[in-house]
C-alpha cells in the first residue's frame, strides 16, 4: 500500500496519485492528505537527519509501540465524529489491562479473559451512553465519571503492577512476522490493522456509519430525516469503550503486566491524533484512516526524539501541542472561509 | 439588589451539595468526636476542619477562574499546565538566585511566574475569542504542550529550593490563619467583588445564556471573553505558586495533576452549568469543599486508600445523576412538555 | 372535470397548548395531484397543523386520513411511511456529506448487508434527472447553492415514493430564475399525482402555482378556495381578519403632522440599502418627531428591514446615511453608539436574557454601553427600572423576578424597557404589542406617540394593521421582500387603502 511505498523513499507525488485512484478524492479528503504530507515530511527530515531512520525496522516499530494508541483512535474517531468526546479511554484502558493481568496471574484461561477485558470496556461505554442520552449529562462530564470510576477500580484490584506471564499473552508478545529482511509484523499490528479496517467499513458501508456522518453534519436535520440518532449516539460511546477494552488487552501484550497507573492522559494522545488525523471537533468530516496516520505523526515525532538523544521527552509534548494548534488553526480558517 | 433572587437560585440547585457535604461532615464527626474541633497552637489555629480549608485553598483558587469560563459557555483544560508552568518558573528563578531568603526575591519570583501565567491566559482568551476556536480544542493546545514547557524551565529536575519567605505561601500562617487560606480567602473577595460590583458578573452571565440576545443588547462579548481567561490563567498560577510552596519543589510533572478535572466538576457541583450562564461562586465553594472532604472521610472511614477514586467516583456520578433534568422533573412533578424539535415557519 | 380523489383529510383537528389553543377544529383535504397553499398570518396554526400531519405533534381530537387508512403518527418517521414528505425552510440536510448520500440517507441500496455505493450513485442519478438537476451526485452538498439543496432534498421525497410533498416557504432565499425552477418541477410532480402542500407568503407565487388555497386565522379555518376564484383583495382580507364592509367603517388616521412641512433634514436615510435574498433594495427617509408605520404581511420583509437598519445583518447593496454623513455600521453595537435601538420581535431568541431579572434585563442596554467597569451606581439603576415597571406597567412588579416567569406580554414590555432606557434617537420596534393584553396595548401605543411629540424619529412594525394607521405619520408598504409603496398617513387614508396596496403590490 500508499505505506511501503513511503518507506522505499518513492516521491510523494507518487503516493497521493495512487491514493487518488483508490479512493475518491474530492475536497473532503484534503485534510487526511494534508496528514499523509506531514508525515511524509516529518520521516523525511528524520531520514535526513539520522542513519537508519528511513528502515523497516522503525517503521515496524511505530506500530509495536504504538498498537494500542490506534485502537483508541478509532473509537474515538466514532465519539466525535458525532460531535461528542470520551475523556474515560484512557482509564478504561488501564482497567481492561489490569483486569487481565489480575485475573491471569489467577490461573483464569486467557479465551476466557481476553473477552471478558473487552466486555468490561463495552460496558463502561454503555454507562456513559446511558448518561448522556437518558439523563442529558453533557458528554464531557459522563465521560469524566466513567473515567474516574475506572480508575477508581482500577486502584481496587491492585496498587502495583501484575507481571503477565501467561503463555498466550506472551506468545502474543514476542511473536514477531517478517516482511522481507527489515520489516516485521507483530499480533498486535495486525489486531490493530483490523480494527481500522472494521472501523472503516462500518463508517462507509453501513447504514449506522452514516448516520454517524450525519449526526456530525446536523443532529436536527438527522433527526428530521427519521434517522435512529439516539440509538447511533449510545453506541458511539459503546464503540469507544468497546475499543479501549482492546486497546487495554494490547497494552497488556505490549507490556506484559498489567498496572493501574497506566494510560494517564492517554485520552488526549487519542483526541491529538484524531485530530491531526483531519477529523474535525465539531463533527461530521473525518476518516479512521486519518486517526491512523495521526498516531503514526504522533509515534514518528517520539520516535525523532529518542533518535535525537540530547532532546528531553518533554519536546515531544511541546511539538505535538504545537501541531495541533497548527491543525486546529488551519480548521478554524478553512471553514471561516467556506462561510 | 440582586441577593434575594441569586439566593432563591442557588439554594434550589444547592441542596444536594450542601446535602452531601454536611452528611459527609456529620460522617466524619460520628467516626471522630474531635473533627469538629478547632485547636490554637503557637498562636495558631489546627484542627481537621482548618486542613479542608488550606487544602482546598489551590483548588478552589483554579476553580474561581474555571467558574467564570464556563459561565461564559466556555472550559480551560490547561489550568493544570499553567499550574505546573507557574510553580517551575518560580523555583527555577529561586534556584538560581543569590538571596533565595529574602522577601524581596521571593516577590520578583512570584512577579514573573503570575505574569506569564496572565501571558497564558490571554493566549487562550485569544484563541477563542478572536480566532473563534471551540475553547475545549483551544485550551487542549496549552494542556498538552504545556507541562513541556513547564519540564522545559525546570529541565527535568524537580527543582528543589529553601526559602522561608516562600515556604509561608503554602504552609505558613498569618494571623493564626493558613496563609493559603487567606490567600484564597482573598482572591475570592476579589472576584466576588469584581463580578458583583461592576457589571462584570452581569454580562458574563448574559454573554453565557443568551449570547445572540447580549450582541443585540450591544455587549462587547470578545472583551469579557477575554478577561476571563486571563483571569483562569493568573488563578492558576497562584495556585501553582501555593502547591509548589507545599512542597518546596517544582514538579513539573505532577504538579496540578488532574486538578482542572477537580475543578470542572467541583463547578458542575456547585450549581453552575457546562452550559453556561448564571453562575455561583459560593457553590463552586461548596464544590471544593466536597472534594476536599470526601478525601478526608475516606481516610477518617478507614477506607483503604486504593478505594478513594472509587468512592469520589460514585459520590460525583451520584451528585451529577440527582442534577440530572429527568430526575428533576420526577421529583417536581412538573407537567412533561411537548417534543418540538423543530422550528417550522408560522 | 370531477375532482381527483383525496389523499389526505384531516377532520375536526384540534391541539391545545398551556393557555393557548393553536387549532380549533380544523378541516383540511389535500387532493392528489394538486398544489395546495396554506396561508396565514403569525399565530394562525400552519405551522402546527403542518406538525400534526407530519407527526411531530400528538392531536387532541380529530381524525387524520391518509389515503384512506386512519393514522395516529408517532413522529416524523412513521408520517414519512405513510407517504408524507417535508422539505423545510432551512433545507435541513447534511452539508457534510455528498449529494447522493443526502438523498439515499436512511435508505441506502445495500447488497449483502453493506451499502452499495455504485448502486447508490446510479439510483441517485436517477432521481436528480427526473428534476431535470444535472450535478454530480458525488460533489459536497455545500458546494450548491441553497436553491439546488431545496430540489435535493426533494428528491428525497421521491425515494420513498411520497404520495405528500409539503414545502415549507421553499421561496424564501431563492432568486426569480430559481423560483421557476422549482415551479416547474413541482408542476412535473403535480402530473405524476403527487399532492403538494405549499405554505408560503408570497402572494404571487401562490397565484401563480397553486390550485387551491387554504386560509387559517387563530387557529380556525377561515376559508378554502379554488385560487382563480379568489380575488387578492379577499385573500388578504380574510388573513388579517376583517370583512370588506368593516374595513371602511373603521376609523383612520389622527393626521398627525409630518416634520417633512417643518423642512428639516432626515436623521437617517437609507439609500439603495439591500441585502440579497432577503430584501431588495429600497429607500427610507427618516425624521426626528415622527413615526413611519412598516405595513405588510408575515414574510414581507419589514424585519429584515429593521435588522438591516441596526447592524443586525450586512448590508451588500447601497448605504446608511445618518445626519448627513455615509456611515458603515458594522455590529450592533455600532449602531447603539448611534443612539438607534432596535426591539426585536424574538424577544425569546433575540430580546429577554431569561434567567436574569427583569432589572437586570432593562438596564442590560444602558450598561453594555458603558462597559463592564463602570456599573451603573445603585441609585440610578433601581430609578430608572422603577419608572419603566411603572410606565408600561409591568407584572410582577417585583424587580427580582427573573425573566423567564414573566407572561410574554410582560416580556415584551421589559425589552421595549430596555431600549426606551438607551434614549435613543432612532427607535425601531419589530411587534412591539404582539402578545400583550389590551390595555397594555394602549399604553404602548401611548408611549409611542409621546415620544414622538418628544422628539424621537420611530420606526414601528405591526402586522396590526390599525395599530399602524393609528401611529403613523407614513406608512411604507412592504410585500414580497420588496418596499412597494409609501404613503403619507392623513385623514383620506383607511385601513382599505393599505389592505389594497399589499394585495396589488403597490399598483393600486
Amino acid at each position: 500500500m500508499a505505506i511501503d511505498q513511503l518507506a522505499g523513499r518513492t516521491p510523494v507525488k507518487a503516493a497521493v496519485t495512487s491514493l487518488r485512484r483508490r479512493v475518491r478524492l474530492d475536497r473532503r479528503h484534503l485534510p487526511v492528505v494534508g496528514t499523509l504530507v506531514v508525515l511524509a515530511l516529518i520521516f523525511a527530515i528524520g531520514g535526513n537527519r539520522y542513519e537508519n531512520f528511513l528502515s523497516g525496522r522503525v517503521f515496524s516499530n511505530l506500530f509495536i509501540n504504538n498498537s494500542h494508541l490506534i485502537v483508541l483512535a478509532v473509537g474515538m474517531t466514532f465519539v466525535i465524529l458525532t460531535g461528542g468526546i470520551d475523556l474515560s479511554v484512557g482509564a478504561v484502558l488501564a482497567l481492561s489491562s489490569i483486569l487481565s493481568a489480575s485475573l491471569l496471574q489467577n490461573n483464569w484461561p486467557a479465551f476466557v479473559v481476553i473477552p471478558l477485558a473487552i466486555l468490561v470496556g463495552t460496558l463502561l461505554g454503555l454507562l456513559v451512553g446511558v448518561m448522556i442520552h437518558v439523563f442529558e449529562i453533557q458528554p464531557f462530564i459522563a465521560t469524566l465519571a466513567a473515567m474516574f470510576l475506572a480508575r477508581g477500580l482500577c486502584y481496587v484490584i491492585s496498587l502495583n503492577s501484575i507481571p503477565i506471564d501467561n503463555p498466550t499473552i506472551v506468545w502474543l508478545s514476542s511473536t514477531r512476522y517478517p516482511i522481507g529482511d527489515s520489516w516485521v509484523v507483530t499480533p498486535s499490528g495486525i489486531i490493530a490493522l483490523g480494527v481500522v479496517a472494521v472501523g472503516f467499513y462500518v463508517l462507509h458501508y453501513t447504514r449506522f456509519g452514516r448516520t454517524v456522518y450525519a449526526i456530525g453534519g446536523g443532529e436536527q436535520s438527522a433527526i428530521l430525516m427519521g434517522l435512529p440518532v439516539a440509538r447511533t449516539k449510545v453506541l458511539v460511546y459503546v464503540i469507544s469503550g468497546t475499543c479501549a477494552g482492546i486497546g487495554g488487552i494490547l497494552f497488556s501484550v505490549f507490556s506484559r503486566s498489567g498496572y493501574s497507573l497506566t494510560g494517564v492522559g492517554m485520552e488526549l494522545d487519542a483526541i491529538a491524533a484524531v485530530v491531526i488525523g483531519g477529523t474535525l471537533l465539531t463533527g461530521g468530516s473525518g476518516f479512521v484512516l486519518g486517526s491512523l496516520l495521526g498516531v503514526l505523526v504522533l509515534g514518528t515525532i517520539q520516535t525523532i526524539i529518542t533518535f535525537e538523544g540530547t532532546l528531553s521527552s518533554w519536546w515531544t509534548k511541546i511539538v505535538i501541542g504545537a501541531l495541533l494548534l497548527v491543525f486546529v488553526v488551519l480548521q478554524r480558517a478553512i471553514a471561516a472561509r467556506r462561510r | 439588589m440582586r441577593n434575594l433572587n441569586a439566593m432563591g437560585l442557588v439554594r434550589h440547585r444547592l441542596f444536594w451539595p450542601l446535602a452531601a457535604l454536611i452528611a459527609l461532615l456529620v460522617a466524619n464527626t460520628i467516626r471522630t468526636t474531635s473533627f469538629l474541633n478547632i485547636r490554637v497552637q503557637d498562636g495558631h489555629l489546627y484542627g481537621a476542619l482548618i486542613d479542608i480549608l488550606r487544602n482546598s485553598s489551590p483548588l478552589i483558587l483554579v476553580e474561581l477562574g474555571m467558574t467564570l469560563v464556563i459561565a461564559t459557555r466556555g472550559i480551560d483544560l490547561s489550568v493544570g499546565a499553567v499550574v505546573a508552568i507557574s510553580g517551575a518558573l518560580a523555583c527555577s528563578f529561586l534556584a538560581s538566585a543569590p538571596n533565595p531568603n529574602s522577601i524581596g526575591t521571593v516577590l520578583v519570583a512570584c512577579g514573573i511566574a503570575l505574569a506569564l501565567s496572565l501571558v497564558l491566559g490571554v493566549w487562550n482568551g485569544f484563541l477563542v475569542s478572536v480566532l473563534g476556536i471551540q475553547p475545549i480544542i483551544a485550551t487542549l493546545v496549552l494542556m498538552t504542550a504545556g507541562r513541556g514547557i513547564a519540564m522545559l524551565i525546570t529541565s527535568g529536575q524537580i527543582t528543589m529550593i529553601h526559602s522561608t519567605p516562600f515556604k509561608t505561601i503554602g504552609s505558613g500562617f498569618w494571623f493564626g490563619l493558613p496563609a493559603a487560606v487567606l490567600i484564597a480567602g482573598a482572591v475570592f473577595a476579589v472576584v466576588a467583588t469584581v463580578t458583583r460590583r461592576t457589571a462584570l458578573g452581569m454580562l458574563i452571565e448574559s454573554v453565557g445564556i443568551n449570547p445572540q440576545a447580549s450582541r443585540l443588547a450591544g455587549v462587547q462579548s470578545r472583551s469579557i471573553i477575554w478577561i476571563v481567561y486571563a483571569a483562569a490563567g493568573v488563578f492558576a498560577g497562584v495556585a501553582g505558586l501555593m502547591i509548589s510552596s507545599n512542597i518546596m519543589a517544582a514538579d513539573a510533572n505532577n504538579a496540578g495533576l488532574f486538578i482542572e478535572l477537580d475543578a470542572i466538576l467541583a463547578v458542575v457541583i456547585g450549581g453552575t452549568s457546562l452550559a453556561g450562564g448564571k453562575f455561583s461562586l459560593s457553590g463552586t465553594l461548596v464544590g471544593a469543599f466536597i472534594i476536599q472532604t470526601l478525601t478526608l472521610t475516606v481516610t477518617i472511614l478507614g477506607i483503604p486508600p486504593a478505594v478513594t477514586p472509587l468512592f469520589k467516583a460514585i459520590v460525583v456520578i451520584a451528585v451529577c445523576l440527582l442534577q440530572a433534568p429527568i430526575v428533576r422533573s420526577r421529583l417536581a412533578v412538573r407537567r412533561p412538555a411537548r417534543p418540538v424539535p423543530v422550528e417550522v415557519a408560522a | 372535470m370531477t375532482a381527483p380523489p383525496t389523499i389526505v383529510e384531516m377532520r375536526g383537528i384540534s391541539i391545545e397548548f398551556p393557555g393557548v389553543k393553536a387549532l380549533q377544529e380544523v378541516d383540511f383535504t389535500l387532493r392528489r395531484g394538486e398544489i395546495h397553499a396554506l396561508m396565514g398570518e403569525n399565530g394562525a396554526g400552519k405551522s402546527t397543523l403542518i406538525k400534526a400531519l407530519t407527526g411531530v405533534y400528538t392531536i387532541d381530537s380529530g381524525q387524520i386520513v391518509v389515503d384512506g387508512a386512519a393514522h395516529a403518527f408517532a413522529g416524523p418517521a412513521a408520517a414519512e411511511a405513510a407517504g408524507i414528505s417535508t422539505v423545510y425552510q432551512e433545507v435541513n440536510l447534511c452539508d457534510n456529506l455528498t449529494v447522493a448520500e443526502n438523498i439515499m440517507l436512511g435508505h441506502e441500496s445495500r447488497r449483502n448487508g453493506s451499502i452499495d455505493w455504485r448502486d447508490m450513485r446510479r439510483r441517485a442519478k436517477g432521481f436528480l434527472a427526473r428534476l431535470s438537476l444535472d450535478i454530480d451526485p458525488g460533489s459536497s452538498l455545500s458546494t450548491h447553492s441553497l436553491a439546488v439543496q431545496q430540489l435535493v432534498a426533494i428528491c428525497r421525497a421521491m425515494v420513498v415514493d411520497a404520495k405528500v410533498l409539503i414545502l415549507d416557504e421553499p421561496t424564501s432565499s431563492l432568486d426569480a430564475y430559481e423560483v421557476q425552477q422549482l415551479f416547474a418541477i413541482m408542476r412535473s410532480l403535480r402530473e405524476e399525482g403527487v399532492a403538494i402542500l405549499f405554505v408560503s407568503h408570497f402572494i404571487e407565487q401562490v397565484y401563480e402555482v397553486s390550485d387551491r388555497i387554504t386560509i387559517l386565522r387563530n387557529g380556525l379555518l377561515v376559508g378554502e378556495h379554488l385560487t382563480p376564484e379568489l380575488p387578492r383583495l379577499e385573500l388578504v382580507s380574510k388573513m388579517i381578519g376583517k370583512s370588506l364592509e368593516a374595513l371602511e367603517a373603521l376609523e383612520g388616521s389622527t393626521g398627525h403632522t409630518p416634520s417633512e412641512q417643518t423642512g428639516a433634514a432626515p436623521i437617517a436615510q437609507a439609500i439603495r440599502f439591500g441585502r440579497r435574498g432577503t430584501i431588495e433594495p429600497f429607500d427610507l427617509d427618516l425624521f426626528a418627531g415622527e413615526v413611519v408605520g412598516i405595513a405588510g404581511l408575515l414574510g414581507s420583509g419589514r424585519t429584515e428591514l429593521a435588522r438591516l437598519l441596526f447592524a443586525a445583518d450586512h448590508a451588500d447593496a447601497g448605504h446608511l446615511v445618518l445626519d448627513g454623513a455615509t456611515v458603515k455600521l458594522r455590529n450592533p453595537r455600532a449602531a447603539m453608539r448611534r443612539k438607534i435601538a432596535f426591539s426585536s420581535e424574538q424577544r425569546k431568541v433575540e430580546g429577554i436574557i431569561s434567567d436574569l431579572t427583569v432589572g437586570e434585563n432593562i438596564v442590560l442596554g444602558v450598561q453594555a454601553d458603558r462597559g463592564w467597569a463602570r456599573r451603573i451606581p445603585r441609585r440610578k439603576a433601581d430609578e430608572i427600572v422603577r419608572k419603566y415597571i411603572k410606565a408600561l406597567d409591568i407584572r410582577p412588579t417585583n424587580p427580582e423576578t427573573r425573566v423567564g416567569n414573566l407572561s410574554g406580554g410582560n416580556q415584551q414590555k421589559v425589552l421595549l424597557a430596555r431600549w426606551l432606557a438607551t434614549a435613543p434617537r432612532l427607535l425601531i420596534l419589530d411587534e412591539p404589542t404582539r402578545g400583550i393584553d389590551v390595555g397594555a396595548k394602549a399604553e404602548v401605543q401611548h408611549l409611542v406617540a409621546q415620544l414622538a411629540t418628544d422628539g424621537m424619529s420611530v420606526v414601528f412594525i405591526s402586522a396590526e394593521l390599525e395599530e399602524v394607521l393609528r401611529l403613523s405619520h407614513r406608512i411604507v408598504i412592504m410585500r414580497d421582500r420588496r418596499k412597494v409603496a409609501e404613503i403619507r398617513n392623513d385623514e383620506t387614508v383607511g385601513l382599505d387603502d393599505v389592505v389594497e396596496l399589499i394585495a396589488s403590490g403597490g399598483q393600486a
